[in-house]
C-alpha cells in the first residue's frame, strides 16, 4: 500500500525541563481556523503553506512566536486537561506532547 | 594589525562555474537563493542541473546579501540576471529576497535538495544550520513527510562553531579534525549555549583541560542534542547531513556513533557544486523549475 502523504509539522522545544511540541498534521488540517480563536495567546494563525508546487492554507504557529513555545504555551501546559487548540479541531489534526523529564 | 588578530571563525567563501552546463538557446534557467543566518547561498540551475553556485556570508542586510550572493553567481558566466526564467528564494531571509518570484520555506528544500545530492534513498534530513538545527523526513521523491522544527535558540549549531574558533584560535574549518584529537571521550558540557560557549570553555580551559578536550565536550553535546531531535521525528536510513556542520567531522562521526548509523557520504562537490551546505539553495533551483513549467502549462 502507498504511505498517505502528510505533512507533520512539530513546534516546540526540548531541555532540561522535557520536551514539548504542538503538532500538526497538515494533509489532515482544512484550515477551517477554529484553532486560531481558542487559543488564549494567539499564536496560531492560518496561512498559506506549500506543500510539494501545490497551496494550501492551514493552521500554523506564527514565525515570530516559534522560539518562544516555552512562555507562550504555559497557560494550557498542564497537562490536566485537553489544550483548547487541540479539543476544538473536530479533525484531530493537532495533538500536543508534553513530556517532562523525571 | 595586532598579532593574533586572524580570524578564524571565518570559513571559506567561495564561487565556482561548470562551463560544460552553459545553456543553449532553449534551455530552463532557474535559480535558488537561500539566505541563511550566517550564510547566504545561490546556485543557478540549466535544465535542472548546477551551472554555477556561489556561498558567501551573510551581511546585516537580506536583500543586499541576496543581491550580492546573486551577482556572485552570475560572474564569469553568459548570463544576466533577466535571463533567469524562474528564481526562488528560501531560508531565514527569504521574505527578504527582492528578485525572487517566489519563496519557499527551507524545510521543503532542503528535503529537495538532498534528494538530488544524494538520490532517492534519503529519508531523513539532517539540517545543521548557523542558528538552527531541523530535522526532516522524506519519501523517495524528495516530498517532506514530517519534521521538526528548531528548539528555542541558536544552542549547539554553526555560530556556536564561530565563537569556540576565535576563543580556541583553531580554524574553524580544523576544528572538526581537532575536536576527534582526543584520548577518551569527555563528558558532553552542560549546555551548548552560544551566549555561554565563552564562558564555559574558558572555565574548562583554566581547569587545565586542553583545547581539544574542549572541543570534544562541546560537540559532543551538540551530537547529543540532534540524536534527541531525530528520534522525535524517528530516524530512517538514509540520513543525509545538511548546512554549514555537514563539513564538521567532529560532529558527523559523533552523531554516527550515537546512532549506531552511518550518514551518507560528503559527495564530491567541487566537481559537481552538490555541496550539501548549499542543499536549500539547489532544492529552491529545482522548486523554480518545476513552478516554471507548471505556470506554463
Amino acid at each position: 500500500m502507498r504511505r498517505r502523504t502528510c505533512i507533520i509539522t512539530y513546534y516546540g522545544y526540548m531541555d532540561g525541563s522535557g520536551e514539548y511540541y504542538i503538532v500538526i498534521d497538515s494533509s489532515i488540517c482544512d484550515g477551517c481556523g477554529l484553532c486560531v480563536g481558542q487559543c488564549p495567546k494567539k499564536i496560531i494563525e492560518t496561512a498559506k503553506a506549500m506543500i510539494d508546487i501545490e497551496e494550501k492554507i492551514v493552521a500554523t504557529v506564527k514565525e515570530e512566536h516559534r522560539k518562544n513555545i516555552k512562555y507562550e504555551c504555559l497557560p494550557c501546559k498542564p497537562d490536566k486537561e485537553t489544550p483548547p487548540c487541540v479539543s476544538v479541531c473536530k479533525n484531530n489534526a493537532i495533538r500536543i506532547i508534553w513530556k517532562a523529564k523525571a | 594589525m595586532i598579532e593574533g588578530s586572524q580570524q578564524y571563525w571565518r570559513w571559506r567563501e567561495y564561487h565556482l562555474v561548470f562551463p560544460e552546463k552553459r545553456p543553449k538557446q532553449s534551455s530552463i534557467i532557474t535559480a535558488g537563493v537561500d539566505i541563511g543566518s550566517v550564510s547566504s547561498k545561490a546556485v543557478i540551475m540549466v535544465n535542472g542541473e548546477i551551472y554555477s553556485i556561489s556561498i558567501m556570508r551573510t551581511g546585516s542586510s537580506s536583500p543586499d546579501s541576496a543581491k550580492k550572493v546573486m551577482e556572485w553567481a552570475l560572474k564569469d558566466t553568459e548570463l544576466k540576471l533577466s535571463d533567469i526564467h524562474y528564481i526562488v528564494g528560501t531560508g531565514y531571509g527569504r521574505v527578504n529576497v527582492p528578485m525572487a518570484h517566489n519563496t519557499l520555506t527551507e524545510i521543503a528544500c532542503h528535503a529537495k535538495g538532498a534528494n538530488y545530492i544524494w538520490g532517492p534513498t534519503v529519508r531523513t534530513i539532517l539540517d545543521v544550520g548557523g542558528q538552527d538545527i531541523k530535522a526532516i523526513k522524506c519519501d523517495e521523491k524528495g516530498k517532506v513527510l514530517s519534521f521538526l522544527m528548531n528548539d528555542k535558540c541558536a544552542a549547539g549549531t554553526g555560530r556556536g562553531m564561530e565563537v569556540l574558533a576565535d576563543l580556541l584560535k583553531i580554524p574553524i574549518e580544523e576544528m572538526g579534525a581537532v575536536s576527534l584529537n582526543v584520548d577518551e571521550e569527555p563528558e558532553p558540557v552542560s549546555c551548548t549555549c552560544v551566549a555561554f560557549a565563552r564562558t564555559e570553555a574558558m572555565w574548562l580551559l583554566r581547569r587545565g583541560w586542553t583545547k581539544e578536550k574542549v572541543l570534544a565536550a562541546y560537540m559532543r553535546a551538540m551530537a547529543i542534542r540532534m540524536c534527541n531531535l531525530l528520534q522525535r521525528v524517528g530516524c530512517e536510513s538514509e540520513l543525509a547531513v545538511t548546512g554549514g556542520q555537514s563539513k564538521n567531522v567532529g560532529i558527523i562521526s559523533r552523531v554516527e556513533s550515537l546512532l549506531g548509523m552511518k550518514t551518507l557520504p560528503m559527495p564530491e562537490w567541487e566537481k559537481d557544486g552538490r555541496d550539501p551546505m548549499a542543499a536549500g539553495a539547489i532544492g529552491a533551483a529545482l522548486f523554480a523549475k518545476a513552478l516554471h513549467e507548471k505556470a506554463k502549462k
